[in-house]
């Protein structure tokens, strides 16, 4: 399309972003490969750790286990997950607008903090525990182990499902669903044979999204996981090593964890490819009100959802206000904001942590979200190919793994970062990156290439043409993923936890080492801060964004 | 800022899929050049190949004496009205308009006086505050325009401009365009496939049909005398019949099946009796005669009566069906069924070579 000779600006920019990428990514997960095959003291090839796993049933259960928790969470949220969709975009629910403000939130807390809250409600010494055997004498059954990891991480990610859903059938032309009834195909048959396979892209889309949050998820196996041991929790264990640290080991689950997601990956992209078709609507559905008795059961249910995973946060929310002991272990009689006071006196470094780190990863991603879904829209060509492959690699990696592969890069000499801030800013930024790039890649391909052949036929030379006319039209839709981007920054665990040292604790990992510490009350006060900063963020999301549409 | 555009042996290609396999072409200055074609004709790439947003893989392209063929885009001096406008979306319809005198480093005051000029030129002036989501389809449409003339380019580029409207819009449209590049005097190079809209506002049409160049001329010239069977029925509405050269006395004619023979003065030389050939007959040269008269056989299918005109369709005795325009008479239509006899405007209809290739009148 260009003119080929020119050597301009922008192939500088695609090297520069190639070596950033070969540096801060590609480096550490090399070094990370090499830890898991080669021998540490005598420096041969060995299998010896992946053998060790696989031969091992103590290592291969967390595996199973961590897939038999992802397979029914992400089958448990779709289950509960669509129909809300449905009703949702198909009827008129009373309190639209709140519902669906709600619903985001519900899936934007730290996933963690989510587990804890359950925790403190029906924990060994919740109050829902405590509560029933005072008043009935039921012994509730225990939140710890397998049944409490699902009940978080489905309360916590159906919304996921809610949104992907909501999208496809906000596609979803009215007349599909008229000329469906028109031939007699109503009500659940219609929900079945017409609406379902719709949007089966996004249910499978949504489906995949689940899966690998559940599968990489760290905090909540952490939490209340307890004898339940899936692999994320493992990776971090071998690494901080109860029983002496093994690197080695450590490397070689975390590559057995990148080649599971991976293939995990692969098929559901061969999937949906099979199932992908583009649908437009020209009439977007309309909304029916519902029967009587019908309309009360779904507002039920569609409260009741949001109720379910959003109480336990209001508790936490509630827990914050109560006075604690001089220690903080325990919660007493009476409220203050003593919890809050303690945690500006303590960890007022935190706060500013969050901002100074997640800031300046935001800033970074932003930036570069930006030239590489130009380079990998506008200016196919190999080097840009290759850079769109990378971009797409941190999807694939758990959390925890990108913690450890950094420390296996930059932990020495010339390039010694751990324990910096700067260590984690480059975890955010790659795992973070890929969902800021495809949002700014599907942004920019709506902007059609003429406004800046214009530009360029008024005399604008590329340059110019980007900054002044590309950026500016990209400039709301970035801002609104940046938002985003943001929220789940500040509530990034797995692979901060790794990565952190006392002079870089953030609010998020504030709230882990208040929990370890059994500091309930100011716990529930960083849990409470940084559920404030989720909330202001949202609706700063929602003022910027035009059509309000979560991308995520 | 007149310029001429000289175009030879263009070629382009994408990968092994030739577009254009060797075009040339002239368009003379201030001109209204309009490149009409169906779509896949090659007539969008020909003209992004002017304004510099296609490689060029072979041939030359001047603007006068200079040739452009590596020149960047923003250094042709080129205003482009795009199909889907292209307008900036964040800037107002002053900053659009003004966008490409401020890439020029003008003083302030003139950048002010010129966009104030153009705007009220395209009649948007009152607009001018406002952000481009607000305006309607034609308004959008005269922001680009405006914007585009602003520069004051050497060459005044549109592609397919009026396709977004609707038909009311287009016809205004149309004569807006029409009547400013008439006051401008600006080269124009205009692509539509919309051949009423070609003949409205062109000094010279460029049909267009596989990358090549079917025919170039005025649009009373491309629908009189159509240089080829294809440019025949692209342009208008006809009538094909194959039919065979007769002679007699030393005079050639066209022997329609049914025995008609109509005499043809001005067939040329390649003509020779006994060959096969297609004869095109638009629908208004057709003209129904008496029974007693000579001419061909047909029954009337159908007719439509549309005030101005009636048309109709009729089966040939020989079994092709035709297409006939007749002004509406104030006694009955033809009944459905009714047999007429036929005759046409012997210095109106084309003749070509079988393959329709070739004119075979002067």
């Amino acid at each position: 399309m260009r003119m080929k000779k020119k050597a301009d600006m922008w192939m500088g920019v695609s090297i520069a972003i190639l070596l950033i990428y070969g540096l801060f990514m590609m480096y550490p997960l090399f070094r990370m490969l090499a830890q898991s095959i080669f021998d540490n003291k005598t420096g041969e090839v060995t299998l010896r750790y992946f053998r060790q796993f696989f031969e091992d049933n103590y290592y291969l259960s967390t595996l199973f286990n961590s897939f038999k928790v992802s397979i029914c969470a992400t089958a448990l949220t779709l289950l509960f997950g669509v129909p809300l969709a449905y009703i949702y975009n198909l009827y008129e629910i009373k309190g639209r607008n709140f519902l669906q403000i709600m619903i985001i939130l519900c899936s934007m807390s730290a996933p963690f903090i989510g587990a804890y809250s359950w925790v403190l409600l029906l924990g060994r010494a919740g109050l829902i525990t405590k509560l029933m055997k005072v008043l009935f004498g039921i012994k509730m059954p225990s939140i710890y182990g397998f049944g409490g990891i699902l009940l978080v991480l489905s309360t916590k990610l159906f919304p996921l499902v809610f949104l992907y859903v909501s999208g496809a059938l906000k596609n979803v032309d009215n007349s599909l669903l008229e000329a469906s009834a028109n031939m007699g195909c109503k009500g659940v048959k219609r929900f079945f044979k017409v609406v379902i396979p719709l949007c089966m892209p996004s249910i499978m889309a949504a489906g995949l999204m689940v899966f690998m949050r559940s599968l990489a998820d760290f905090g909540t196996p952490l939490m209340i996981g307890e004898g339940y041991r899936t692999f994320p929790v493992e990776i971090y264990k071998q690494y901080v090593g109860e029983a002496g640290t093994n690197y080695n080991f450590a490397a070689a689950i975390s590559v057995v964890a990148v080649v599971i997601t991976a293939v995990i990956f692969l098929i559901q992209k061969y999937a949906s490819n099979r199932f992908s078709f583009t649908m437009n609507a020209l009439h977007p559905i309309e909304r029916k009100k519902p029967k009587k008795v019908a309309g009360i059961l779904m507002h039920l249910y569609c409260y009741g959802m949001v109720a379910l995973s959003i109480m336990p946060q209001v508790y936490l929310i509630y827990c914050s206000f109560r006075n604690t002991s001089k220690t903080g272990n325990m919660f007493k009689e009476g409220y203050s904001l003593m919890s809050y006071q303690q945690v500006f006196e303590t960890m007022g470094d935190a706060i500013f942590n969050t901002i100074r780190i997640c800031g300046g990863a935001l800033i970074i991603i932003v930036i570069m979200a930006i030239l590489i879904s130009y380079l990998v829209v506008r200016r196919r060509n190999l080097v840009n190919g290759i850079i769109d492959t990378l971009s797409m690699v941190p999807y694939i990696i758990p959390g925890s793994v990108i913690g450890i592969a950094l420390v296996m890069g930059f932990g020495k000499e010339p390039l010694a970062l751990t324990g910096t801030a700067w260590i984690i800013i480059i975890a955010m930024c790659i795992r973070r990156m890929p969902y800021t790039i495809r949002s700014s890649v599907a942004i920019l391909q709506q902007i059609p290439m003429t406004v800046e052949e214009a530009s360029a036929s008024l005399g604008s030379s590329k340059f110019q043409t980007f900054y002044k006319v590309t950026v500016p039209m990209m400039f709301n839709g970035v801002i609104a993923g940046a938002i985003m981007s943001w929220v789940t920054l500040i509530t990034e665990l797995s692979s901060s936890i790794i990565l952190y040292s006392s002079q870089t604790i953030t609010l998020n990992l504030g709230v882990y080492i208040m929990v370890q510490r059994g500091t309930d009350g100011k716990a529930c006060a960083v849990s409470t801060i940084l559920t404030l900063f989720t909330v202001l963020s949202l609706l700063l999301f929602m003022r910027v964004s035009k059509d309000k549409e979560i991308a995520l | 800022m007149n310029v001429e555009i000289k175009i030879s042996h263009a070629l382009k290609k994408y990968g092994d899929n030739v577009i254009i396999p060797d075009l040339s072409v002239d368009i003379r200055k201030g001109e209204f050049f309009t490149l009409l074609g169906p779509s896949g004709c090659g007539k969008t790439t020909l003209l992004r190949m002017i304004a510099g947003f296609n490689s060029i893989e072979g041939g030359d392209f001047y603007f006068n004496e200079k040739r452009i063929n590596d020149l960047d885009p923003s250094k042709r001096n080129i205003g482009m009205v795009f199909q889907n406008y292209a307008i900036f979306p964040h800037l107002t319809v002053k900053k659009n308009v003004a966008f490409g005198l401020q890439n020029r480093k003008m003083a302030k005051e003139e950048i002010e006086a010129r966009t104030e000029e153009f705007l009220t030129m395209m009649k948007i002036q009152e607009y001018k505050d406002r952000l481009p989501e607000r305006l309607s389809g034609g308004q959008q449409q005269r922001v680009a325009l405006a914007r585009a003339l602003a520069i004051e380019p050497d060459v005044l580029l549109m592609d397919e401009p009026l396709s977004n409207l609707d038909a009311k819009l287009r016809v205004e449209m149309r004569e807006a365009i029409k009547e400013i590049q008439n006051s401008l005097g600006i080269t124009t190079v205009y692509v539509t496939h919309d051949q009423e809209e070609a003949m409205a506002v062109s000094d010279r049409i460029a049909v267009m049909s596989e990358g090549v160049i079917q025919q170039i001329g005025t649009p009373k010239a491309l629908y009189q005398r159509p240089g080829n069977l294809f440019v025949a029925t692209f342009i208008g509405r006809t009538n094909v019949l194959e039919e065979e050269i007769c002679e007699t006395d030393g005079q050639k004619g066209i022997l329609f099946a049914g025995g008609y023979r109509l005499p043809m003065p001005n067939l040329t030389d390649e003509a020779e009796a006994g060959s096969q050939v297609k004869v095109s007959v638009r629908p208004e040269e057709f003209v129904i005669v008496d029974s007693g008269e000579e001419g061909i056989d047909g029954t009337v299918e159908y007719s439509t009566f549309l005030g101005l005109n009636t048309h109709y369709i009729v089966k040939l005795h020989s079994g092709e069906r035709v297409e006939i325009i007749q002004e509406s008479r104030i006694d009955d239509i033809l009944e459905k069924g009714s047999n007429i006899r036929l005759r046409v405007k012997a210095e109106k209809i084309n003749v070509f070579s079988s393959d329709g290739s070739k004119a075979l009148v002067r």
